[in-house]
């Protein structure tokens, strides 16, 4: 892990010019190294890994000047550094509480628009149907949407002070329970930092379980926004079909390992056991699979009422993209494009074909619907390449031991929302600090920015087609 | 249109016939960790939740890591079969194998009462669902119960938006102090009779998350619980026979 220290104005001038340059804002956070005074540290993703820049604080600093007028990216991070550290960045555009619950009179928010008859519609914490909890703010004239605010904290867990003090076995699996529809993505994440640390190379075959698990888990994900927005058109039929293949392929991950969002699986050094089912059974099984879902999937593609509400429906504009750095299939469908698994392979992708995810341009929940289309194809095809590999390395071992004593380093894995990122740093064999970041976290946000145009009635089509978790977001 | 009325007649029913009949998918679910010797001797720290003590497991704790099977096999195994008595217990103490005694008599007064409370609600009931704190496994898997494999309609139970119209309240999650208000508003708002059911290990005990600054550990500090069902998170045919135990129907 590259660290570089220096004060906060030559620190956010040198993130400023590299993220001008291409480099992707990629995160900030806050940790108090032993106790002692508050270090932020920012990370930039860039071709080939992740550079961590510092800034410390000088000791019972109570503000810094803040990033965010310089790199709107940094808006909610900022947010977050503010509700667990207290301290002020100076010039930040508002400091609502966002992953902490502050006190009642903290709840109540001016509205934004103003004009006659603009009123604002609280959807949540409790929600219509099963669902996460989260509260949208919808400031409305009746039906168009000119501003929306969310609250978050509301199931704020405390997860990463959680981490603190845990061994790296107990680590993973608070990992995996981060973000519970993405576990392998966030396991993965979390132990290639510690193999990170350990210099340690799982085994090959590890690296073909990981992948395999990964992908089921991209799979059954995106089948889920398939479901939910099937669900907000109303057609019945889809929805039950749709339902159907998710319930399967979680099937077949409990065939695997037990568990049917892969738990478990992923430890430090490898996995913890290679899958029940022979190599040739899952090539067998995701092949069924693939032949049914591609042919209803190709159903809802040619059924154009369904198309009509989805079309020009929550358009993020590239521009808007490329400088937020938006991640997964939401960034892919606005024409930009930061897959972990080419620009940062681990694991299996570096012996297996990633074809470099199609891009488009349009931006709207059509294209985000479109993306992972193809994502799901080619998880097929990794599946079936993985599957090959692993049949023809019987005998290879599943771990290799891994415990790392001390040191610092980043982890990351592409989830189905988009890249997770681990900072972890460890001491005594025990982690001393981990501060995860799911791409639902990063993503999240774009959410403010999507409805101009869209109506009431278009919401829960732009909610599924960001394809989030609350889970990640308020930690 | 017409495409979708082939599409649905293509697989025929997928639908399970439990628990009618028996489900091979059910009765082949890996549950919570049970012991098969005396647990005295056993490191405390080898369960990353701390469900292991001298008088067994407390299943309410167990997140299905798997580490205690995994490093004494002869003394501790996973239990079989997603749907069953054992696997949702009527009161917290009975989710501790072997269990104490005594807490067969305070099961069946637990039975009793909740009988006698549901009694009005065996052939239609309504479920609302809170989110207090979950990682979004959970969530997934109850909204299983609304697709064609499970498909709770055909039992009678069906999921509404209103506190006020719902007659079982399933509550996921670690207790997130953020969300103890609107869990219980909502527990408020609803007509007796009223259950209430933990699903999953988090909202039981916390799991991983014990009680903190952010979380409760468990939702019995919020809302009073009648079935607790672990599992990290608990498999939909754990949840759908969870839901029938509470109403009266198992």
């Amino acid at each position: 892990m590259t660290v570089t220290q220096a004060g906060a104005a030559t620190v956010w001038d040198e993130l400023a010019a590299r993220v001008a340059a291409g480099d992707r804002f990629a995160g900030l956070s806050g940790a108090r190294p032993a106790g002692g005074p508050l270090v932020l540290s920012a990370h930039l993703a860039t071709a080939g890994g992740i550079d961590t820049l510092e800034v410390p604080l000088p000791p019972g600093a109570a503000s810094y000047p803040a990033l965010t007028p310089r790199l709107g990216a940094a808006f909610w991070y900022e947010r977050v550094i503010h509700d667990r550290f207290g301290v002020v960045p100076d010039g930040h555009p508002r400091l609502a509480p966002l992953i902490r619950p502050g006190p009642p009179e903290d709840y109540a928010l001016p509205r934004h628009v103003t004009g006659y008859g603009i009123f604002t519609i609280p959807h949540g914490p409790v929600r219509s149907g099963v669902m996460e909890a989260i509260e949208y703010l919808v400031e409305t004239p009746g039906e168009a949407i000119p501003h929306l605010n969310m609250r978050v904290f509301y199931k704020h867990r405390g997860v990463i002070e959680r981490f603190a003090g845990m061994t790296q076995a107990d680590g993973v699996l608070l990992a995996e329970r981060a973000e519970g529809i993405a576990s392998v993505a966030h396991a993965l994440a979390f132990c290639h930092a510690v193999e990170q640390v350990a210099g340690c190379q799982p085994p090959p075959a590890a690296g073909l379980v990981r992948v395999l698990h990964a992908e089921l888990e991209r799979i059954a994900s995106h089948l889920d926004v398939a479901v939910r927005l099937a669900d907000a058109a109303g057609l019945a039929v889809a929805t039950a079909r749709f339902a159907l293949h998710k319930e399967r392929v979680q099937r077949l991950v409990s065939a695997l390992c037990g568990s049917r969002f892969g738990r478990g699986v992923v430890v430090p050094g490898g996995v913890a056991t290679l899958p029940l089912l022979p190599p040739a059974r899952i090539r067998a099984e995701a092949g069924r699979l693939r032949t049914a879902i591609t042919a209803d999937a190709g159903a809802l593609m040619g059924t154009s009422s369904f198309l009509d509400r989805l079309r020009g429906t929550g358009p993020l504009t590239p521009a808007r993209a490329r400088q937020h750095g938006a991640l997964g299939p939401v960034g892919r469908a606005s024409g930009y494009a930061d897959d972990a698994r080419i620009a940062r392979p681990y694991d299996g992708y570096w012996s297996l074909a990633v074809a470099q995810a199609p891009v488009h341009a349009a931006g709207d929940a059509l294209a985000r619907l479109r993306v992972r289309w193809e994502e799901v194809d080619q998880a097929f095809g990794l599946i079936r390449q993985a599957a090959e590999e692993l049949a023809e390395r019987a005998g290879d071992p599943a771990r290799l031991p891994c415990e790392p004593v001390r040191g610092r380093a980043a982890g990351w894995a592409e989830a189905p929302q988009g890249e997770v990122l681990y900072d972890v740093e460890l001491a005594g064999g025990r982690i001393a600090r981990c501060q995860p970041r799911s791409a639902s976290f990063h993503n999240l946000v774009l959410m403010h920015e999507v409805f101009s145009g869209d109506i009431l009635t278009d919401f829960p089509f732009i909610e599924a087609s960001f394809g989030l978790s609350v889970a990640g977001v308020a930690l | 249109m017409s495409i979708w009325v082939l599409r649905g007649l293509r697989d025929g029913v997928v639908t399970t016939r439990w628990p009618g009949r028996p489900d091979s998918y059910a009765d082949g679910w890996r549950g919570p960790a049970r012991a098969l010797g005396p647990t005295d001797a056993i490191d405390p720290g080898l369960c990353p939740t701390g469900a292991i003590s001298a008088q067994g497991i407390d299943q309410g704790r167990c997140i299905l890591c798997g580490r205690c099977v995994a490093e004494r096999p002869g003394l501790f195994a996973w239990s079989q079969g997603a749907a069953g008595p054992v696997t949702a217990g009527l009161c917290r103490d009975a989710l501790v194998v072997p269990e104490p005694p005594e807490t067969d008599e305070a099961v069946e007064a637990a039975r009793a009462r909740l009988r006698a409370r549901t009694a009005a609600l065996r052939r239609s009931v309504h479920i609302r669902h809170v989110d207090a704190g979950s990682d979004g496994s959970e969530e997934w898997e109850i909204q299983a119960l609304l697709g064609p494999v499970y498909d709770i309609g055909r039992l009678g139970v069906f999921f509404t938006a209103s506190p006020r119209h719902a007659d079982v309240l399933l509550v996921t999650g670690a207790g997130a102090r953020g969300m103890s208000g609107a869990l219980r508003t909502t527990y408020d708002g609803m007509p007796d009779p009223k259950v209430v059911i933990a699903v999953g290990t988090d909202a039981v005990s916390g799991g991983l998350l014990s009680e903190s600054e952010a979380v409760t550990g468990g939702v019995a500090a919020t809302v009073p619980v009648d079935v607790w069902l672990p599992g990290s998170p608990p498999s939909p045919f754990g949840i759908l026979n969870a839901l029938l135990i509470a109403v009266g129907q198992l």
